[in-house]
């Protein structure tokens, strides 16, 4: 189908356990409460992975399971009701989300059949969620959430107009979602409502005659749900990340609701005439993806359009189907530019990949924390992955926002170059 | 199961990883679902550290659910052989995959055949012990089994020697602390014999026996190595810490006599005995100047104020008796989370503070601040956040700890130059002293409107205007307490309009 290089390694690579997601998660959804079932590791990675987050009284905690409940000791059921009770007395959220954790899945705890139980005696949905580092990596916790929520949305009745709706699905910042809001009513397309919203009563109504279209790489099971268990379409769209990912985005949804995008390259035109400053300093530059949340195609394929060649797409899982929009734009974008495709890997090895990093020597490595520090030592330049889930990035407004982030590393070595101090590690095997 | 937002010691896990990612060349293998390897984030940007962290996992997955791990530890573990050539690796489990209870002992006797490093399993219940005390397991463990492998070499060094055992990664101030000692040792004409485990070769773990004798900085990490020492080969040890100008003599006393005690059996007679006394002197009123500021006036104001200490358990031990001892400020309540060493603590701080507590939640220690309301707290990251809300100033003093802590100038806790860091880190937690009168004769320095946050809640209290006027008179830091208290005194009484007179007879109430 493409000429695109895969390439799968050993999936010894580091990244964020999915649990994770509650950070935006509770943030997005106001009236929520996240309760991580699991041990003191995955309370521990919470703890300093968010870090002051801890402080302001967040909406979410463990559940600390003790070595009796590992060993049935006690009853799960009744563990948790009592939890759950303290919760709702304290908190009274509108609804709980459990996270199930890789503890739970060997021990079997049956969440979903707890969570039926519970739900009806203290009188609150409860959502169950698997978001493990058995099965996912870091962004993929948010598509389980999001997931279990499409169960819970209300029914869609077809109106008389026959007019289709369209959902959007995908956790953003109010403020983004507003936005890429504005930009579809611009082309005359009415978003009815978004998966999730800022309130758990808000869910948006689906069923058949709704469509549905993903905002980020990593929602692949929550479109699958959408389309088998609620009967939705789903428009396959580029991501609406960077300019040419926003407008193909946006012309992607129009076509389906028989629209003619009105001003669109104009748009992109002037987003792009905006950049210059930094497009001057990314050209022409090289990039490599060590991979860890799911952005890296659609970040790689807006880089590429920036004018710069991107050795290696690390990626820890690749669902070929659902960003099969966003691999045609990929190529598209390489063939228009002038460049060789890059390699994607999936689970991708760490270790291989800095022989390669080695070999390569890339102006920019995009990478977890825990490769940066010893990369810079070594005189590699790395930005940081994860402020790519965190930052708003999406739709036309932000796209200076990214461009902020890349350039960031570069500017600041731009600024300390003249000191002749950019390899400082000991062993310096590059 | 339990509810839990905060924990002051990590999993079992996280103390193998600091213990073994300390040494030089020994890396650590992980039986960890993906995810679980953060520890390589905390090294990489709390100690700013330059090299890739010598840890890797192997990944628990559904096939590894499915069918065990089979192969993929031994291939993980020859893999990380060939690649790094490391002296020794480690393999622990994590708290899910004790769950699986494979035999992972079995794994690394069938990788042994075919590795040339050494290869150990670390023995720690991840449901039974935490960071502090898998670490201490931890490296008990690899130097008993340095010592049981090699021809031992019990021949003494000819000067007097020391190991110095606990220095190692992301530890609180450990580095500082180090370099500490060592001035004192080398004051004292005490060498050193080996550092454990900071940038410690395995290999050379057989030298440890040189020594004449072991130091156990911190409680916390390497008692249990020392004492393995001295019961298999009758090594002693000092386990007092030298924080503080009084524990710090005690400390040089200790090591001062068993020098001396160690020469006679080793026949070493020889080497000139140190006037250690006239050292601490000597120390003590000049080299230090903790124990001059202490008298200088401007600690006057330090006296009677209230505290709150809370920590692990040697740090808060140590600066409740600094604060009662060396500068005459009083300790409310003092506390620690190692829960183990609970005994110990009571013992080290009985008769130095009104109340002891040990708890590993920290909204009782949130409560009881908030209850007490000290002038200052000195505690850990968490009570620092409690202090915020509460506008109370805190010094932190003892792990758990933010990136801030991990400081680029030299800032010791130990030793004399600790005592002057102490006692800077003290008096700038409270307010200056003469600032504090000023603020009260004229009223403070804003006249912004009375700050409303609070932990007690406001149960329909109203405020009269000209009290409202009386309570910005009143200095910032102090503004919120008086409040509080005013609040206080009026729900007991069941007062519902708070005028100037109320706020009046509340603080003649809260006097008596």
């Amino acid at each position: 189908m493409f000429d695109l290089k895969f390439e799968c390694e050993t999936g010894n690579y580091h990244t964020f356990c999915p649990i994770s997601c509650v950070a935006w998660l509770y943030q997005k959804i106001s009236d929520s409460f996240f309760l991580v079932i699991g041990t003191k590791t995955c309370g521990y990675f919470l703890q300093n992975a968010l870090g002051v987050m801890i402080f302001a009284e967040p909406r979410y905690a463990m559940a600390e399971l003790e070595e009796g409940d590992i060993s049935a000791q006690l009853k799960d059921y009744d563990e948790l009701k009592k939890l759950c009770l303290q919760i709702q007395k304290n908190r009274n959220p509108s609804v709980l989300v459990w996270i199930g954790t890789c503890t739970t899945e060997i021990i079997k705890m049956d969440l979903e059949n707890i969570a039926l139980k519970i739900e009806t005696i203290i009188g609150l949905p409860i959502l169950v969620a698997r978001a493990n580092g058995l099965d996912y990596a870091f962004t993929q916790g948010e598509d389980t959430v999001l997931s279990a929520m499409v169960h819970r949305c209300p029914e869609y009745f077809l109106p008389q107009n026959q007019q289709s709706s369209l959902v959007v699905f995908g956790s953003l910042p109010s403020l983004v979602s507003q936005q890429l809001t504005k930009e579809l009513e611009i082309q005359g397309v009415n978003v009815a409502g978004w998966l999730p919203e800022t309130h758990y009563e808000e869910l948006p109504a689906l069923g058949s005659g709704v469509y549905v279209c993903g905002v980020n790489p990593f929602l692949s099971r929550t479109a699958t749900t959408l389309m088998r268990r609620r009967k939705c379409q789903l428009i396959g769209a580029p991501f609406p990340i960077g300019p040419d990912g926003t407008r193909a985005w946006i012309e992607k949804i129009c076509q389906v609701f028989n629209i003619q995008p009105k001003n669109l390259a104009q748009r992109e035109n002037q987003i792009w005439k905006n950049l210059k400053e930094y497009l001057s300093l990314v050209k022409n530059r090289s990039v490599f993806f060590m991979g860890d949340n799911l952005l890296e195609i659609s970040l790689a394929r807006f880089l590429i359009r920036c004018g710069m060649i991107v050795y290696e797409i690390g990626i820890p899982y690749l669902d070929k189907r659902f960003q099969a929009s966003e691999l045609n734009l990929l190529e598209k974008t390489c063939n228009e530019q002038g460049i060789p495709m890059p390699l994607i890997v999936e689970k991708p090895d760490n270790y291989n990949q800095i022989q390669r990093i080695r070999a390569l020597k890339p102006d920019l490595v995009i990478t977890g924390l825990a490769h940066s520090n010893p990369l810079e030592a070594r005189g590699i330049i790395t930005k940081w992955s994860v402020e790519f889930t965190f930052a708003q990035i999406h739709g036309f407004t932000n796209v200076r926002d990214i461009l902020e982030l890349v350039t960031r590393p570069l500017r600041r070595n731009n600024n300390l170059k003249e000191l002749g101090w950019s390899e400082l590690a000991l062993n310096n095997r590059f | 199961m339990k509810l839990a937002y905060w924990m002051y010691a990590g999993p079992a896990h996280i103390g193998t990883l600091r213990v073994a990612s300390s040494f030089k060349n020994v890396h650590t293998i992980m039986h960890a679902p993906l995810g679980d390897d953060y520890f390589n984030v905390m090294r990489s940007m709390l100690e700013r550290e330059r090299d890739f962290t010598p840890v890797t996992a192997s990944i628990v997955d559904r096939h590894v659910l499915a069918k065990g791990s089979q192969k993929k530890v031994i291939e993980n573990i020859s893999i990380k052989d060939q690649q790094e050539k490391p002296d020794l690796i480690v393999l622990t489990p994590t708290c899910t995959s004790s769950i699986l209870q494979e035999d992972l002992q079995n794994f690394v006797k069938r990788a042994k055949l075919t590795t040339r490093s050494d290869i150990l399993l670390a023995d720690v219940n991840h449901y039974r012990v935490n960071e502090i005390q898998a670490a201490d397991r931890t490296l008990e463990q690899i130097i008993a089994f340095y010592l049981d492998k090699q021809s031992l070499n019990c021949e003494k060094t000819k000067k007097p020697s020391v190991n110095i055992i606990g220095i190692f990664t992301l530890g609180f101030h450990h580095q500082h602390d180090f370099r500490e000692i060592c001035r004192l040792l080398k004051d004292l004409n005490i060498e050193i014999n080996q550092i454990i485990p900071e940038k410690c070769c395995v290999q050379n773990l057989k030298e440890i026996l040189k020594a004449w004798f072991n130091i156990v900085p911190y409680r916390e990490i390497g008692l249990m190595a020392a004492q393995y020492l001295e019961k298999n080969f009758q090594m002693p040890y000092i386990s007092i810490t030298p924080m503080g100008l009084i524990d710090t003599a005690e400390w040089i006393r200790q090591v001062c006599h068993l020098v001396e005690n160690q020469k006679t059996i080793f026949n070493c007679t020889n080497i000139k005995q140190i006037n250690f006394e006239k050292y601490i002197d000597q120390q003590t009123r000049f080299i230090s100047q903790a124990a001059w500021f202490s008298r200088s006036i401007d600690a006057q104001n330090l006296t009677g104020k209230k505290t709150l200490v809370f920590g692990d358990a040697t740090h808060a031990a140590a600066m409740t008796k600094i604060l009662v001892r060396e500068m005459g400020i009083n300790v409310c309540c003092a506390g620690t989370y190692c829960q183990h060493d609970a005994d110990w603590f009571r013992e080290q701080v009985q008769g130095f503070c009104d109340r002891i507590l040990i708890t590993e939640d920290h909204t009782q220690i949130g409560n009881i601040i908030s209850q007490y309301e000290p002038a200052a707290i000195f505690g850990t990251q968490m009570e620092r956040h409690v202090g915020k809300r509460l506008d109370i100033p805190c010094g932190v003093i003892s792990a758990p700890i933010h990136i801030q802590n991990f400081l680029l100038s030299y800032r010791p806790f130990l030793g004399y130059e600790g005592a002057n860091q102490i006692a800077d880190l003290i008096y700038n937690s409270f307010t200056l002293g003469m600032e504090d009168h000023l603020l009260e004769i004229f009223g403070g320095h804003d006249v912004k409107t009375v700050i409303t946050k609070e932990l007690l809640t406001d149960d329909n209290l109203i405020w009269q205007s000209s009290a409202i006027n009386e309570l910005q008179k009143i200095p910032g830091f102090v503004r919120n307490r008086i409040k509080r208290n005013t609040e206080k005194f009026a729900r007991l009484n069941q007062i519902q309009k708070i005028t100037v007179e109320v706020m009046y007879e509340a603080k003649e109430a809260l006097a008596s």
